[in-house]
């Protein structure tokens, strides 16, 4: 039973991770029809910095943490609305072209982030509290879990509310729909593509300084790593759904972590399964809309 | 060939929107060749012609949302090379054809969006208009029946002070009830700010336009009163496919 808890608890950090990676793809995607292969490197970048910060202010103290979580989201934020800004949005309308920069763009940052931080792994430490458990029901349950959880429900709920409650909110909504009758009652919805970049790509930095103490250490390839399954959460959740993102991401790490438990390290199987079954029985995702 | 007469009121007021020469391409596809076409300042001008002959075409190539080649002048100003969303706030409402209403938004969202800077919204003659929308404010719009889905796409055009208004076929789908209520918001509309209506249903046309152009394989073929094409057999007949005998009851031929 203690094992099946455990399963679980770290099932779901996992799934949040895969969730801030994510929310971003999903909602870019639904706006703007880019798959965004550079969200990997967001997130790597956010760990990096968010390391290198850490250290500077002491990687034991929480304020070393606190400040991490700051810089990474920053950072990836940083990174990706100058990369929508002065990449994407000079290929506007060209998806092809788009999608092909975006893949340039993250083989260029990972060469780059070899050449600063080195290829090999980089072993990384928080507060003490961070690497202990906490008891639940006979299950020793990794304090970095916790973390991880609140902070994607976090997320969850921000960007819900910044979608329902602001202008912006509604135009991203809105275009996710249908972009060319927004544009059409006089909005430029390119300020609304440089948004959810930035959004995007700030979900994605978090999750790289929480994704670097949930598995132990940074590398630069740790983001396109969590890039392959952040893409197929987010086609089993449906493209452009946030829920359905969220969903998705939990079911999908949670299948991982059993059938790698139960089923002799069969969890990427499993995920690979779970996606064929989806698009055969709803090709547009759990709780995609049909595209138009 | 272009047949033109001047019995209608076209010709005689300024116009606010004029489009010359205008051809426009889908995904490299030619589907406007050559239209001309002009909106007078006020009233209804009616855009007619069988199905498939570009009316859509043409009226997305105005907004901007298909390549386009031509010039389109709205109050005097060239538009070539302004992108949707400015072509919008120089003043066009437009309300396309199957209503493009955000399922996902409620009623109330769906107007609020179409706000625009810079100018009065007018709720009041919106709600006026169209009472259900008041009442069913907070229901997704996806839910909405066709009819009450035009209604909100045509309310979205209407609480801006527009210049024109670009409407593509509002009564498409709808039950005879719905047609005569729209038609009804249409003619209301077109007392504040004149109207390019795409139309099939020659009733409608008949009630509400005084202008017609009449396209035949994306090109104008036809530009005068409405009434006078609805009562000329044989030009309906060859670019409507509708026998309107005289407009002695063209809801008939209305297939
Ligand atoms: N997305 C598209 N791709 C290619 N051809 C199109 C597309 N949409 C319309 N067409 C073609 O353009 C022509 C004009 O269509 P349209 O403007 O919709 O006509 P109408 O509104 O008068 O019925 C038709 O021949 C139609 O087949
Ligand atoms: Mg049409």
């Amino acid at each position: 039973m203690s094992t099946v808890i455990l399963l679980f608890a770290t099932g779901l950090g996992l799934g949040a991770i895969y969730f801030l990676v994510a929310s971003g793809l999903s909602l870019i995607y639904g706006l703007m029809g880019v798959l965004n292969f550079a969200h990997g490197v967001f997130l790597s970048l956010g760990a990096f910095l968010g390391w290198e910060v850490a250290q500077m202010i002491g990687s034991n103290t929480w304020a070393g943490f606190a400040t991490s979580l700051v810089v990474g989201a920053l950072a990836g934020a940083v990174f990706a609305a100058v990369t929508e800004r002065f990449i994407v949005q000079r290929l506007y309308n060209r998806h092809i072209e788009q999608v092909l920069v975006t893949v340039g763009l993250a083989l260029a940052a990972v060469a780059l982030f070899d050449g600063i931080w080195g290829t090999d792994p980089e072993f990384i430490r928080g507060p003490q509290w961070l690497a202990q458990t906490t008891n639940i029901a006979g299950a020793s349950i990794p304090n970095d879990v916790f973390v991880t959880i609140s902070a994607a429900l976090a997320v969850l709920l921000s960007i819900v509310l910044f979608l329902k409650k602001t202008r912006f909110g509604m135009v991203i909504r809105a275009g996710v729909e249908n972009r060319s009758m927004v544009m059409a009652l006089g909005i430029d919805v390119r300020t609304a593509f440089t948004l959810v970049f930035t959004i995007g790509g700030a979900a994605a930095g978090l999750g790289g300084v929480l994704a670097s103490h949930y598995f132990g250490y940074v590398s630069p390839l740790l983001g396109q790593t969590l890039l392959l399954y952040a893409f197929i959460v987010t086609v089993i959740g449906g493209l452009g759904s946030l829920l359905g993102a969220a969903i998705a991401s939990v079911l999908v790490a949670l299948m991982q972590q059993f059938a790698n438990f139960y089923l002799d390290g069969t969890g990427d199987f499993a995920v690979v399964v779970l996606l064929a079954l989806v698009l055969l029985t709803k090709p547009s995702g759990l709780l995609g809309r049909r595209q138009v | 060939m272009t047949t033109h007469d001047d019995q209608g009121s076209t010709a005689h007021s300024p116009a606010i929107l004029t489009v010359a020469g205008l051809s426009a391409h889908i995904n490299g596809q030619q589907v406007v060749e050559q239209v001309d076409l002009e909106v007078p300042a006020t009233g209804v001008t009616a855009l007619l012609g069988r199905n498939g002959v570009g009316k859509t075409s043409t009226i997305k190539a105005i907004m901007g949302l298909i390549e386009r080649s031509g010039t389109v002048t709205l109050a005097g100003q060239e538009t070539e090379g302004l992108p949707t969303y400015k072509v919008a706030r120089l003043g066009v409402g437009y309300v396309p054809e199957d209503r493009e209403v955000f399922a996902g938004l409620t009623v109330a969202e769906n107007l609020k969006i179409a706000e625009r800077a810079g100018g009065g919204h007018h709720y009041d003659l919106v709600y006026d208009l169209f009472p259900e929308l008041y009442e069913r404010a907070d229901q997704a719009a996806g839910t909405l029946s066709g009819g009450q889905q035009q209604m909100v796409a045509l309310a979205r055009a209407l609480l801006n002070d527009n210049k024109v208004l670009l409407v593509d076929e509002p009564t498409k789908g709808l039950a005879p009830r719905l047609v005569s209520d729209v038609t009804a918001a249409l003619a209301k509309a077109a007392e504040l700010v004149p109207v390019l209506l795409v139309e099939q249903n020659l009733t409608v046309v008949r009630d509400v336009a005084q202008g017609a152009v009449v396209l035949s394989g994306g090109r104008t073929v036809h530009t005068g009163g409405a009434l006078a094409l609805l009562r000329d057999p044989e030009t309906t007949q060859r670019y409507l496919g509708v026998s309107t005998g005289g407009a002695a009851n063209p809801k008939e031929a209305d297939a």
